[in-house]
C-alpha cells in the first residue's frame, strides 16, 4: 500500500493533458474531477481514476484532476507521476506492475 | 413528429412556432408566394435631414413597446458595439419581451445577457450565439425560444413576412443626414453590408447609426435612403480592430497544412475543377491553407475561376488580384485585405438574399461548384453540427453552411477526427443543422469520406492517390482513440430551434442537465 | 537477426514524451520512426512524469507501424537506468543511447536492457539500439561503436552538440558537418549498420532544407532526423527512387533471379553489366519505391 503524506502535482493545464494533484486523505478516496468533456467522458475518468488507485494500492487520498481532454492513457500516467512523486520513489518502479494499462 | 434527418420535434414546438418538420432540401422547389412589404411612412417635406439625437429619441420616434422586434446584422463581427448600445437603451426605458432578430450574434454581445436574465429579451432569431449569449440560453435562462436561422433562410423568413422587423438598427461605417448608408470608409470600415440589405427592405422602421456623417450624398450607396426612416450619429459604432484584422497569417499548424492538401488533391481531382469553375470556401485555418495551394496547383495547371463566393479573406482577393478569379461576389469582409479590395471592379458586393435565399428566383449557392466547409460535428449519415457543441451548449452559428452545402455541386466539410477529446465524426451528431443529403466530402487528418451517395465522385477518384476511408471507419477509428463518448443529457424544454433554410424545423436544442456523476 | 534492424528508416520524427498532445497521434503524418525523446525535450524536474506518460503510450496508443525509438537520458545522469526499464517495459522497439562516446557505452546501456527484456517478459534481442553521436570523440569511434553491438541498427550524428565540440557551429551549408558526416556514414558501411543525419532546425528555410537532404541522400545517408512533421514529406520525395531508377532496379532483380537459376554470374541488363553484387542495392530500390507508395509492381511481396 502507498501511503499519501506530502502532496504532489502532475501534469499540466494544456490541451490534451490534464493536472493531477494528490493529497493525505481522510481515511478514504476522495475524487473531484473538472474537465472539459465531463459530460461525455467524467464518468470514464472516474472509472480510470479509481481503477489507477487500486492498482496502486492508495487507498487514503485526495485526489484531484484538472482534465483538459486527456486520453485514458494520459489521465494514468499523471496520477501515477503524482502518487509516486508523494511517495518519492524515482526508481525501479513497478512497470507491467502496479503500473499498468 | 419525425423528419427527413431523423430527429423527433415534438408537437409543442409545431404548434407554438406553426412551423413543419424538415421534408428535404429540395422539397419547396417551385414554392410560390407574394413577397412582404414594409409598413412605410412618406416623407415629402423638405426639411432635409433624418438626423434624430440618440438611440433613445429614435426608439421613441420608432414607437418602441412591449413585445417588439429589433434587427441588427453582425458585419462588425466581434467588434459590434451597436447591438448593446441599442438593447441598454431599451432596457432603461423599461420595455420588455424583445425579439431580437439578428444576422449573427457573437462574444461582443456577452453584455445583453442580463436583459435576457431580466425579461427586456425573450426571444432571439440569429444566424448563431457565442459565450454567454449561448450559455445563458443553453441553461434555459431565455423565456421564448432561439431560433437559429442561415444566412439565406434568415433573408427567407423576412421576404416571406414570416419574420416581421417593427426596427431595424443598420450600423452604417459611412452615412448621410438622409440614410444613404455605405459599408465603405469611416472608422468601423466593414467594406459591405450584405446581411443589413433585407432588414433595409422589409423592417417597418429602418435606422442607420453611424459614427462617420459625410455630406449628402453618400453614393453610391449601399442601403438607399430611401429605405431609411432616421439618422443617428454616435460617437462609436464598433472597434476597428475586432471588425477587420490584418490578414490572418497562413497556417503553420501541420495538421490543417495536410488537410488542406488532401482537400486541393480532391478538388483538382474531381470532375468540377475545370477552366471556369465556382468556389466557396470559410475562415478557418485549413480553409484558407486550401484555398492558397488550390491557387497554386491552378497555375500549374493553367485553369482559371469564374467566380469566388462568400466571406473573403485575402487568399481569395489574392486570386483576383492574380488574375485567376475573373470576379469575386462578397457578403462579408473578414480581413483588411478583402475590405480594400471592395474598392476593385471585378469585387461585387451581394446581398445575403441574392447570395443564399432559397426563396428567391435563384440564388448564387445554386451556381456553386465547391464549397469548402467546416463542422463542430459530422455523424454516419453526414448530418452535420455547426451550431451546438458536442457538450450540449450553444456556441457556433449557422452561417451559410446549409445554404451552400444545398446548393454546391461539391459541398467538402473539412474537420480534424478528434476536438480534443471529442470525436468529429460521430454515431449521431449533438444536433442537426446541415442535413447530410448536402453534404458530399469529409476530410479529415485520419482520411477522407466520400458521401455513398455521390457514386459518380467515388468512381472519379477511384485511382486518386488520398486516404479513403468510409465514414463508418472514420467514426470507429475515432472511437477506439478516444472511448466511446456518453450522450450528454437534456432537459425537456426545449430552448432553441434549428431552422433549416426553407423554414422547416430542422432539429430543437434542449437545456441541459448539469453532469452529475452516475452511480457507483 | 532481429527482422527490424534492417527496416526502412527516412525519416524518425522528434517527440517530446512529456507532452500528450504530440505523442497521441504523430503516425497521420507517416514517419517511418518516431522518437519519444526523455532526453533534452524534457525538463529535469519532469523526467519522472514523463516515463509514465511514455509507458503509457507506448502501451495503448496504436503507432500503426512507425517504428517507436525511446531517447533515454546520457550516461552521465542519474535517469537513464530508469529510461531504460520504462522503455522497453513499455513496449518500445529501440532504444536511442545519446552522446555515445564508444563501443563500452553500448555495452553497458545493453546490459540493462538485457536485464529488463528479461523482467518484463521480452523476447531476449527484441529491443535493438541506435547511438547518437555527439562529439568528436565520437565520431572517431565510430566504426567501433557501429561494431559494438549485434543490437545496434545505426548510429545518427547530433549536430547541435557535435559543432559545440569542434568549435564551431551550425551555418545552414553543412560545411560544419562535412567529416563527421562522411566519416560516420563510411563507418556505418563498414560495419553494415545504418546511418542517421542530423536535425535541421530552421523550420522556415524549406529550400535550405531540401538541399541539406538531397546532400545527405547522395552522401549514402539511409535517413534523416526530423523535427517538424512538415519537413517529412520532403524527405520521403527525396528518398523515392525515380521510375527509371525502379523499372531498373526490377529488371536486375527478375535477371539476376533467373540467371542465377542458370548458373550464369556476369549478364548484361540495358547495355550494363550485372553481376550478384547489384542484388541488394536494386532489391533496396524497390523496397524503397514500395515504402513511398509508388511501387505497384509484385516483386518482394512476401
Amino acid at each position: 500500500m502507498i501511503e499519501i503524506k506530502k502532496p504532489a502535482m502532475a501534469g499540466t493545464l494544456e490541451s490534451s493533458d490534464c493536472q493531477v494533484t494528490v493529497e493525505e486523505g481522510e481515511g478514504t478516496i476522495e475524487f473531484s474531477l473538472d474537465s472539459t468533456v465531463i459530460n461525455q467522458y467524467g464518468n470514464q475518468i472516474r472509472k480510470v481514476a479509481y481503477d489507477t488507485l487500486k492498482n496502486l494500492d492508495v487507498k487514503n487520498v485526495k485526489l484531484a484532476i484538472v482534465d483538459k481532454g486527456a486520453l485514458d492513457c494520459t489521465i494514468r500516467a499523471r496520477i501515477e507521476a503524482a502518487v509516486y512523486r508523494s511517495a518519492e520513489q524515482t526508481e525501479n518502479l513497478p512497470w507491467g506492475g502496479a503500473i499498468r494499462s | 413528429m419525425i423528419n427527413a434527418v431523423g430527429r423527433d420535434i415534438p408537437e409543442e414546438i409545431l404548434e407554438k412556432t406553426g412551423k413543419e418538420v424538415f421534408q428535404g432540401v429540395h422539397h419547396f422547389d417551385g414554392y410560390t408566394y407574394r413577397k412582404h412589404g414594409p409598413l412605410t411612412q412618406a416623407v415629402i417635406n423638405s426639411d432635409g435631414s433624418k438626423l434624430v439625437a440618440g438611440i433613445h429619441d429614435v426608439l421613441v420616434k420608432c414607437g418602441i413597446k412591449d413585445g417588439m422586434t429589433v434587427s441588427f446584422h453582425h458585419h462588425f463581427r466581434e467588434g459590434d458595439y451597436v447591438v448593446n448600445m441599442v438593447m441598454e437603451e431599451i432596457h432603461k426605458m423599461g420595455i420588455r419581451d424583445i425579439t431580437i432578430c439578428a444576422s449573427s450574434l457573437g462574444k461582443a454581445h456577452d453584455p445583453i445577457v442580463p436583459y435576457i436574465e431580466d425579461g427586456t429579451i425573450s426571444n432571439i432569431y440569429s444566424s448563431g450565439v457565442r459565450g454567454k449569449i449561448g450559455e445563458a440560453i443553453s441553461h434555459g435562462k431565455l423565456k421564448g425560444l432561439a431560433v437559429m436561422q442561415s444566412h439565406g433562410g434568415r433573408v427567407r423568413s423576412l421576404v416571406t413576412g414570416e419574420r416581421q422587423i417593427d426596427i431595424a438598427f443598420i450600423g452604417a461605417p459611412t452615412c448621410d443626414d438622409y440614410g444613404n448608408c455605405r459599408g465603405i470608409g469611416g472608422n468601423s470600415n466593414c467594406g459591405v453590408l450584405s446581411y443589413a440589405i433585407a432588414d433595409s427592405l422589409h423592417a417597418d422602421k429602418v435606422v442607420a447609426i453611424t459614427d462617420c456623417l459625410v455630406p449628402f450624398p453618400n453614393f453610391p450607396a449601399h442601403i438607399s435612403m430611401t429605405r431609411v426612416d432616421y439618422v443617428v450619429e454616435v460617437d462609436a459604432i464598433g472597434d476597428p480592430k475586432k471588425i477587420a484584422t490584418g490578414a490572418a497569417k497562413p497556417t503553420t499548424d501541420q495538421r490543417k497544412l495536410m488537410m488542406a492538401d488532401y482537400c486541393t488533391e480532391f478538388v483538382v481531382n474531381s470532375p468540377y475543377f475545370k477552366d471556369g469553375f465556382s468556389y466557396q470556401t470559410g475562415v478557418g485555418g485549413a480553409s484558407i491553407a486550401s484555398t492558397i495551394s488550390l491557387a497554386k496547383e491552378m497555375k500549374e495547371r493553367n485553369v482559371h475561376m469564374r467566380f469566388g463566393v462568400g466571406g473573403l479573406t485575402k487568399p481569395m482577393c489574392d486570386l483576383l488580384i492574380n488574375n485567376q478569379v475573373d470576379c469575386l461576389l462578397d457578403t462579408q469582409d473578414f480581413d483588411l485585405d478583402a475590405v480594400e479590395s471592395v474598392k476593385d471592379l471585378r469585387h461585387f458586393r451581394i446581398s445575403a438574399g441574392q447570395y443564399a435565399d432559397p426563396f428567391n428566383k435563384g440564388a448564387v449557392v445554386n451556381k456553386l461548384d465547391f464549397v469548402i466547409l467546416a463542422a463542430l460535428e459530422v455523424d454516419e449519415k453526414f448530418n452535420c453540427n455547426v451550431v451546438v457543441g458536442s457538450d450540449g451548449v450553444i456556441t457556433g452559428a449557422q452561417g451559410g453552411h446549409p445554404d451552400t452545402a444545398a446548393g454546391a455541386k461539391c459541398a467538402i466539410v473539412i474537420t480534424p477526427l478528434l476536438q480534443g477529446r471529442i470525436p468529429a465524426i460521430c454515431t449521431e451528431v449533438t444536433t442537426v443543422t446541415t442535413p447530410g443529403e448536402s453534404v458530399d466530402v469529409v476530410i479529415t487528418d485520419y482520411g477522407i469520406a466520400i458521401n455513398p451517395k455521390r457514386t459518380d465522385l467515388i468512381e472519379a477518384m477511384k485511382d486518386v492517390d488520398l486516404p479513403f476511408k468510409t465514414i463508418e471507419e472514420l467514426r470507429e477509428i475515432a472511437q477506439s482513440i478516444t472511448g466511446e463518448p456518453e450522450r450528454v443529457k437534456f432537459e425537456d424544454r426545449v430552448v432553441g430551434v434549428i431552422e433549416s433554410r426553407d423554414g422547416t424545423i430542422m432539429d430543437v436544442v434542449r437545456q441541459i442537465k448539469p453532469f452529475e456523476f452516475s452511480e457507483e | 537477426m532481429n527482422p527490424n534492424k534492417k527496416r526502412l528508416r527516412r525519416t524518425m520524427m522528434f517527440l517530446n514524451a512529456q507532452k500528450p498532445g504530440l505523442i497521441k497521434d504523430p503516425y497521420i503524418y507517416k514517419p517511418d520512426s518516431i522518437m519519444l525523446d526523455l532526453e533534452d525535450a524534457v525538463a529535469e524536474n519532469q523526467k519522472d512524469a514523463a516515463r509514465f506518460s511514455l509507458y503509457h503510450a507506448l502501451q495503448t496508443i496504436d503507432y500503426r507501424g512507425c517504428e517507436k525509438v525511446v531517447r533515454i537520458n546520457g550516461l552521465e545522469t542519474a535517469f537513464w537506468r530508469e529510461d531504460v526499464r520504462c522503455a522497453v517495459a513499455g513496449g518500445c522497439d529501440s532504444i536511442r543511447i545519446p552522446k555515445t562516446e564508444s563501443a563500452q557505452d553500448v555495452k553497458t546501456v545493453e546490459e540493462v536492457i538485457i536485464q529488463s527484456e528479461k523482467e518484463f517478459g521480452r523476447e531476449p534481442g527484441s529491443v535493438l539500439i541506435m547511438a547518437a553521436i555527439e562529439s568528436a570523440r565520437g565520431v572517431m569511434r565510430a566504426l567501433d561503436i557501429c561494431e559494438s553491438s549485434e543490437r545496434l541498427f545505426g548510429i545518427a550524428l547530433s549536430g547541435g552538440d557535435y559543432t559545440k565540440d569542434l568549435q564551431t557551429r551550425i551555418t545552414g551549408t553543412g560545411i560544419e558537418l562535412m567529416g563527421a558526416r562522411q566519416n560516420m556514414v563510411i563507418a556505418a558501411r563498414a560495419a553494415g549498420v545504418q546511418c542517421f543525419d542530423t536535425v535541421y532546425t530552421d523550420m522556415n528555410d524549406m529550400a535550405g532544407f531540401q538541399q541539406d537532404v538531397e546532400t545527405i541522400h547522395l552522401m549514402g545517408f539511409d535517413g534523416k532526423s526530423i523535427i517538424n512533421p512538415r519537413q517529412i514529406n520532403t524527405v520521403h520525395k527525396i528518398f523515392t527512387p525515380s521510375e527509371k531508377e525502379v523499372i531498373f532496379a526490377e529488371k536486375v532483380v527478375r535477371e539476376i533471379d533467373e540467371k542465377k537459376a542458370q548458373g550464369i554470374g556476369v549478364f548484361t541488363v540495358d547495355g550494363k553489366m550485372i553481376d550478384i553484387a547489384f542484388y541488394d542495392g536494386a532489391k533496396r530500390t524497390i523496397e524503397l519505391a514500395k515504402a513511398s507508395g509508388t511501387y505497384k509492381g509484385g516483386l518482394l511481396d512476401d
